[in-house]
């Protein structure tokens, strides 16, 4: 553009008057800026100085909380959340929403563990270490990731093609898996994995819990996705003007349709993880864990109506639950107050989010 | 003439940081008089009717209502007190019924409970009285746009109401029902209520109005008696202004770059205001900028879209460098070469809450990677740091949120996003509309200098002394269809306003006026 610098540099009357008028506006900037800036800020870190603050209450009330066997127990117990969090954080980053994870989660579990251990009558309670030649759990693995992803993806293209909201498609799905799931285990779980399998769920690998590092692996990958990919930024697009998005020439319906189907992919490797944990696939895994990684993905800072958040959000709003969780148990507060508790932040979490929102979006 | 009259607005003077809306406006209606009042898209108007309805107060002069002066009364009580507004953009509540809107927040009661007899039987007594045969449980989003128009006239009139506003009340009625809504004025003309029209038409002025006042650049223009005045000496008021624009530069146009055959679309898009395109043909051409003009609603901005992929047509061909294209979406017409700035730039240009990186390369973002996934982040900043340059965009840092800048530092961010991509055609609708003096000149410089450079330049403007100075050639738009086209050096204001505002049949039967008088 070297020539149109030329040309707009000549100094034009009109110009000059660019210039005068642009000074008032200087003056207001700073202003508005900083007050923008220190909601933003509380948006960023807010949720992260609770945690802390969290952490240290419960450790003063018993200091058995901040052992370390206890912070990776927390992070065990959370990471199945986590894995799907990261998933639901780009759907609602796109103003959608997934009710059907948990859902999705019970099937490719089940449906892993049918395709290892058989089903029916033919179904040994006795693990076999031999089976699939020692890799009973890739199979499964696969069978969780292939599957998780088809069904999102079925999900995602009926919401788009037919313009039905994800919260019905996604609230229907719940169901539908959840019947399928049944079907398939005729209603009982099928449980005992070969050790090849269970490790996925009880291994560490120097002294990390699996669960904890595939939580970290996904996490890490999608907070690399969405900061430092055109994936990510076309996420953010759709989310946070989808017609702005269409005209910018993003296609809109794939980029909708490839989050949810992320997210049953995310969903599947949680289902996974949790079979081989439990040692046990049961049609009833994951029921309601929609809510609770709805609800960390919130008071991770991640806006409901779409393209402001992100995954470091997610990971600590996911840790805050867990923490929270954990540590109402070892205080023995009643199970019945805990309850009402973590419904009581995640109403303060999401109001809070409303509030920087109407700020942001003056003018 | 102070005493009779039923609202005098006097001196009137609005002011918005940057914009003096009104300055020293007066207004005189009289009971039973229609009065027209007319002007060009940013004239004043729509900030004088604001200003009579409540929704805004004025800076400075006075207004009386019916003897008694106005103070800062709402909305609601200046519907009290018999100013009633018909808008042009309806405020019907779609999902309620036709009786429900007539009576919203005045609904009849017995009790404390809506008493529904009574308001079906009002409603059905007042729809009747305008012709409106629909039962009045009929949710309103069934029906058609005049129908709707009738139920807000109706809610004005169980307001007893004595000045109504209409503003632009025909834009988007078929000729019947146009017809319907004349006859509507008369009778509501002949009961004694003061009528203030709004429009475009000026056939309909002539045709139905008693006096008239014209708006310019929010100052009075002129006021008259519809019957001593000619369409010419309208035109003339609206228009005739000290010239302040650069002449056009003579620029040798190049070949076709595209071509725009037949477009027709007669249906409306669901969920949109689109208005409906008979049968467009256009030419563009590289290293020309070529103009529309034509009033709000006339079909430009459509055609424009049809052509960028955004909206779908029903028949009509489009060509990119000579061959036929299909652009079944946006993503198609940019991967052709093609940039659209839209008209709306917080609805459909910008992402508000994201930053100025985010905002200015999202088409561009495959153009910057490293290795085969990754933004460039380097080469991300040096790109926006050199249009932060060229176009002299008045930012702090890059990561600023978008929302938070002037209107004119907005549109060069969305010129920006499109220019980082070199297209071969640039589609720019209202380039300037909202955005300072300076800001102005600086982009239409940009905009010369991308034609000077090859690019084909569209430019969808409002504001005619813009599309006279800026383009090279100009067509001009009513109605869904093209009604003349001239090369911008031979163009006046009145010339293109004549073509903008006359319908083809008028235009002819006006000439022939011209012809027998001379």
């Amino acid at each position: 553009m070297p020539t149109s610098v030329s040309t707009l540099r000549q100094p034009e009357p009109t110009i000059l008057m660019a210039q005068t008028t642009a000074v008032p506006e200087k003056v207001a900037e700073p202003e508005r800026k900083k007050s923008i800036e220190w909601v933003g800020f509380f948006q960023r870190f807010g949720v992260f100085i609770f945690l802390i603050l969290l952490i240290l209450f419960f450790t003063s009330q018993n200091a058995r909380f901040l052992s370390v066997r206890n912070l990776f127990n927390i992070l065990t117990d959370v990471s199945i959340y986590g894995i799907m969090a990261v998933g639901m954080t780009l759907v609602i980053l796109t103003a959608g929403v997934d009710l059907s994870v948990g859902a999705i989660l019970a099937l490719c579990a089940m449906c892993g563990a049918a395709v290892v251990k058989g089903t029916g009558d033919s179904r040994s309670e006795t693990p076999d270490p031999h089976a699939f030649g020692g890799f009973s759990w890739l199979v499964a693995l696969l069978i969780c990731i292939v599957l998780g992803t088809v069904v999102g993806f079925i999900q995602g293209k009926v919401s788009t093609k037919f313009r039905i909201p994800p919260f019905i498609v996604t609230l229907g799905g719940m169901t539908v898996w959840r019947g399928a799931t049944l079907l398939i285990g005729a209603g009982s779980p099928i449980s005992g994995f070969d050790p090849g399998y269970t490790w996925w769920g009880n291994g560490a690998v120097f002294g990390l819990p699996v669960p904890v590092l595939v939580f970290f692996v996904v996490a890490v990958t999608g907070y690399i996705a969405l900061r430092y990919t055109p994936y990510g930024r076309h996420v953010y697009a759709v989310g946070g003007n989808p017609e702005a998005a269409r005209l910018s020439g993003l296609r809109v319906d794939r980029i909708l349709t490839s989050v949810y189907a992320i997210t049953g992919l995310l969903a599947g490797v949680a289902g996974f993880i949790q079979s081989a944990r439990l040692s046990s696939a049961e049609a009833t895994g994951g029921l309601g864990f929609e809510l609770t990684v709805i609800a960390s993905v919130v008071i991770g800072g991640t806006s409901l109506s779409g393209g402001l958040g992100g995954i470091a959000g997610t990971v600590v709003g996911t840790i805050l639950i867990g923490v929270l969780l954990n540590g109402l148990v070892i205080m023995n507060v009643n199970p019945y107050y805990q309850q009402i508790i973590i419904g009581v932040i995640i109403v303060l979490a999401v109001g809070f989010d409303t509030y920087a929102k109407s700020r942001r979006g003056r003018r | 003439m102070s005493n009779d009259s039923l609202l005098k607005v006097n001196q009137v003077s609005k002011r918005f940081p940057g914009v003096v809306a009104l300055d020293k406006v007066s207004l005189t209606v009289l009971p039973g008089e229609v009065h027209a009042l007319l002007g060009e898209n940013g004239a004043g108007k729509s900030t004088l009717l604001k200003i009579l309805s409540g929704a805004q107060y004025q800076d400075a002069g006075t207004i009386e209502f019916n003897g008694s002066a106005l103070g800062q009364e709402l909305p609601f009580e200046r519907q009290r007190m018999g100013i009633v507004t018909v808008y042009q953009e309806f405020t019907l509540m779609p999902n309620l019924s036709v009786a429900e809107n007539i009576f919203v927040g005045r609904e009849p009661v017995k009790r404390k409970f809506i008493s529904w007899p009574t308001m079906l039987r009002e409603a059905k007594r007042f729809t009747d009285k305008l012709d409106l045969r629909v039962d009045p449980m009929t949710p309103v989003y069934a029906l058609s746009v005049a129908e709707q128009q009738m139920v807000e006239i109706a809610r004005a009139l169980t307001m007893n109401a004595k000045l109504i506003i209409l503003d632009e009340p025909t834009a988007a009625l078929s000729d019947r029902e146009v017809e319907k809504l004349h006859q509507i004025v008369h009778d509501l003309k002949a009961q004694g209520i003061g009528i203030i029209y709004v429009t475009h038409r000026l056939g309909e002025v002539k045709k139905i109005c008693d006096r008239l006042t014209v708006l310019r650049d929010g100052k009075n223009a002129g006021e008259a008696n519809v019957a001593d005045t000619s369409i010419d000496q309208i035109v003339r008021m609206m228009v005739g202004r000290d010239v302040e624009y650069l002449p056009g530069e003579n620029r040798p146009a190049g070949e076709v770059i595209a071509r725009v055959e037949g477009i027709t679309r007669l249906k409306r898009l669901p969920g949109s205001q689109a208005v409906p395109l008979r049968g467009m043909t256009l030419d563009i051409r590289k290293g020309e900028i070529l103009g529309l003009a034509g009033l709000v609603g006339a079909g430009r901005t459509e055609v424009v879209r049809a052509l960028f992929g955004a909206d779908r047509f029903d028949r009509g061909k489009l060509y990119f460098e000579g061959r036929e294209v299909t652009i079944p979406s946006p993503h198609e017409a940019i991967k052709l070469g093609m940039a659209l700035v839209p008209e709306d730039r917080k609805q459909q240009g910008l992402f508000l809450t994201h930053s100025i990186r985010q905002n200015l390369t999202l088409p561009n973002l495959a153009n910057l990677l490293v290795g085969r996934f990754f933004i460039n982040g380097r080469a991300e900043t040096s790109l926006i740091e050199s249009f932060r340059k060229s176009l002299r965009i008045r930012m702090a840092h890059q990561e600023i949120v978008v929302g938070t800048l002037s209107g004119g530092n907005q549109q060069k961010v969305i010129l920006a996003r499109w220019m980082a991509l070199k297209p071969k055609l640039l589609i720019v609708d209202e380039p300037t509309r909202g955005i300072d003096i300076g800001a102005k000149a600086e982009v239409h410089q940009l905009l010369r200098e991308l034609a000077r450079n090859g690019t084909a330049v569209v430019v969808v403007s409002s504001e005619l002394p813009e599309v006279i100075s800026l383009c090279d050639r100009i067509v001009t738009v009513k109605e869904g269809r093209i009604t003349g086209e001239m090369m911008a050096r031979e163009a006046t204001e009145e010339k293109l306003m004549k073509l903008m505002v006359l319908a083809a049949g008028e235009h002819h039967a006006h000439v022939g006026v011209d012809v027998a008088a001379t």
